[in-house]
């Protein structure tokens, strides 16, 4: 029982910035932009996050840091994919570099401090059920705020003009141009919506995950946040499903390792990828009817005037 | 793909400034190649702590460049190459990923002399060096065995190659010195440095029943959940003791500086010649970390066996060492296991009930 729920803990953790990252990179993606620099933007969200959090001691200023940073990483992108129509493949691919090598500059004054992580929820009596108590009622804010970001965003596309309008933008953007909505500046909404989730997911490694700063503490973590967008064929519903059991095959192979089950270690490291795939392909088969992808994603477009 | 895009970018950075920047011709040219950020606290940041303290010492006669997040394999051999065009004469690789691509751009260049780190192979103008951590893992497992409550070890190994591997069996044949049911429960992460899979791999040991959490990987994550839970930890590479004041038992230090500095000192003389160095606490080739949160007669046996190691009284791999399958290993050394045989190990010493990755 004791070690469920650890486990539990354990990936319901690993899985909220992936979350929260690709959940940001959706809508983007939905209104027809991809935005390839998801692991830059969380990087440097990372490194405000951990330097605001430190020099106020406020997690809520440090998340607010991070998620500012990764706005403005992404007005970066904005102003060239967008302003400039500059391809949004090589661009994103800059940003994360850019970012990689910025947020070096800005944490290195906070490299090998700590800070007190996020607390986690404590709610007298119900928090203390064994199991579920803990699980649903004793997590850090970044989890609730993940999961409640989730269901905003799927309620914003698909019950809300607002999101129809996104989705139009990414699916034909020529259509939404013609009747008069402003495509750009709606792209330009989701791309910094995608920049803050993104700077938030980055803040969620310093701030709760492993609470200090050393670069290049994202891992990789936004490249698989990409990844899940199109495991979840852009559906929000999906990425939850995708994140958690990205996270929980990662954690269930690190569990299974220490319980000696003698399975090669290479290969439980790639189980998490390996299932991405075969779900993936799992997916495509059970999918009727054309794909999934938003028709514009990743065009540019330039209005005529 | 991140990281292989940042290595080339980074490379094309340092060939722009360092073209661009009017050097005086008359000095020499040092070069190392890193494999992650400096600002790691653990691995690149004591290779960069070394060559700070090359340029205090020789500063007036040589400059140095720095290529960080080099990652390894073939991408490394552009970055190495990279140095050698900007002129340097001696260049640092130091990881054992880069030693394939440090010894074809060795083959390429012949005057360019080259210094790998932990790797084996070599040639007129590639010298390898390393330390003997086995060393300090044995004392490790010493104190281990002692502070155990639940008499069961977790251990993070970052890959299955021989220095990993013989670091777990050193620890397993000093822990076994004092409890001889001693248990030990591996995860590999499969990476040197991912601050969150490290930390998850520490909390999946913990959660499973080990109490002291040793680790082969870079960041100080585990140190940090060990000290979260109020559990011991070694650390690693640097010292951690400002993650885990009152989790850390000790920490292998990695002192790269006497030997840096002994290298450019023969190259400025003319004097560098190829060759291999792996040297021990004898040498100072590392240190380990005060004694900390354990009770004084656990430090006494710890300074004990250091002094026992560092006046050669006394080889972790002393025979018979006996492996898995309960058969003594082959004793090549006279009354240890000769050096060879330590830096290929391929096996797990009696008493780990896991298997090793691919064997």
């Amino acid at each position: 029982m004791e070690l469920t729920e650890a486990i539990i803990l354990s990936v319901l953790a690993a899985s909220t910035p992936l979350l929260l990252a690709a959940t940001g990179e959706l809508v983007a993606e939905r209104s027809g932009v991809l935005n390839l620099g998801v692991e830059g933007m969380m990087i440097v969200g990372a490194a405000c996050a951990f330097g605001g959090a430190w020099l106020t001691g406020s997690i809520i200023i440090g998340a607010l840091c991070g998620m500012f940073a990764g706005v403005l990483m992404s007005l970066l992108f904005a102003a060239m994919a967008l302003g400039l129509a500059v391809n949004q493949v090589a661009t994103g691919l800059a940003l994360t570099i850019f970012g990689v090598g910025l947020s070096g500059l800005i944490g290195a004054r906070f490299v090998g401090e700590r800070i007190t992580p996020a607390p986690h929820l404590h709610i007298p009596y119900v928090s203390d059920i064994p199991l579920i108590g803990h699980i649903l009622f004793g997590e850090d804010g970044f989890v609730y705020l993940s999961l409640a970001l989730v269901v905003a965003v799927w309620w914003f596309l698909y019950r809300m003009r607002a999101g129809l309008i996104l989705r139009a933008c990414g699916d034909n953007h020529v259509s939404a141009h013609a009747l008069g909505y402003p495509v750009l500046k709606i792209r330009m909404y989701a791309v910094m919506f995608g920049g803050a989730c993104a700077g938030l997911a980055g803040a969620y490694l310093p701030l709760a995950y492993t609470p200090f700063f050393i670069p290049g503490m994202t891992a990789g973590r936004g490249w698989i946040a990409l990844a899940l967008t199109v495991f979840a064929s852009w559906l929000p519903g999906r990425l939850v499903i995708g994140a958690y059991l990205f996270g929980a095959v990662t954690i269930l192979q690190l569990h299974a390792q220490g319980a000696g089950i003698g399975i090669p270690s290479q290969f439980m490291s790639s189980l998490p990828y390996l299932a991405t795939v075969i779900v993936l392909v799992l997916l495509s088969r059970a999918r009727t009817g054309g794909s999934t992808a938003p028709a514009a994603l990743g065009t540019v477009f330039v209005p005529d005037r | 793909m991140n990281r292989n895009l940042l290595g080339a970018a980074a490379a094309l950075l340092i060939a722009g400034s360092l073209t661009s920047s009017a050097v005086a011709a008359d000095k020499l040219k040092v070069g190392f190649i890193y494999l992650g950020p400096v600002g790691d606290l653990g691995w690149t940041y004591q290779h960069e702590l070394a060559r700070q303290a090359l340029v205090k010492e020789l500063g007036d006669k040589i400059e140095t460049t720095f290529l960080e997040n080099v990652p390894e394999g073939p991408d490394a051999e552009r970055a190495v190459e990279q140095l050698v065009r900007a002129g340097n004469k001696l260049i640092f690789t130091t990881s054992f990923g880069y030693m394939d691509p440090t010894l074809k751009v060795a083959k390429k260049y012949p005057n360019v002399h080259f210094e790998h780190c932990s790797g084996y192979k070599r040639d007129n103008n590639m010298a390898t060096y390393s330390a003997r951590w086995y060393q300090g893992r044995y004392i490790q497992g010493e104190i281990a065995a002692k502070m155990s409550k639940a008499g069961v070890l977790g251990y993070i190994g970052s890959f299955p190659i021989p220095e990993v591997v013989s670091g777990i069996n050193a620890t397993m044949i000093g822990a076994q010195t004092i409890n001889p049911n001693i248990k030990v429960k591996i995860i590999w992460v499969n990476s040197w440095f991912d601050p969150g899979k490290e930390a998850d791999a520490a909390k999946a040991l913990l959660d499973q029943g080990a109490d002291i959490i040793m680790q082969h990987t870079d960041s100080p994550a585990a140190m940090q959940i060990a000290s979260e839970r109020g559990k011991l930890a070694f650390g690693q590479d640097s010292e951690m003791i400002k993650f885990g004041p009152k989790s850390q038992l000790t920490s292998i230090l990695d002192t790269w500086a006497p030997y840096y500095i002994e290298r450019v000192k023969a190259e400025l003389d003319g004097t560098w010649k190829s060759g291999d160095v792996w040297g021990g606490l004898e040498t100072k080739m590392f240190e380990m970390a005060p004694y900390t949160n354990m009770p004084d007669d656990v430090k006494k046996m710890a300074e004990d066996t250091q002094a026992a190691i560092t006046a050669g009284k006394l080889h972790p791999f002393k025979c018979p060492v006996v492996g898995q399958d309960g058969k003594e290993v082959e004793c090549k050394g006279g009354d240890h296991l000769e050096d060879g045989q330590i830096l290929g190990m391929n096996f797990y010493v009696k008493g780990i009930d896991d298997k090793l990755p691919g064997k």
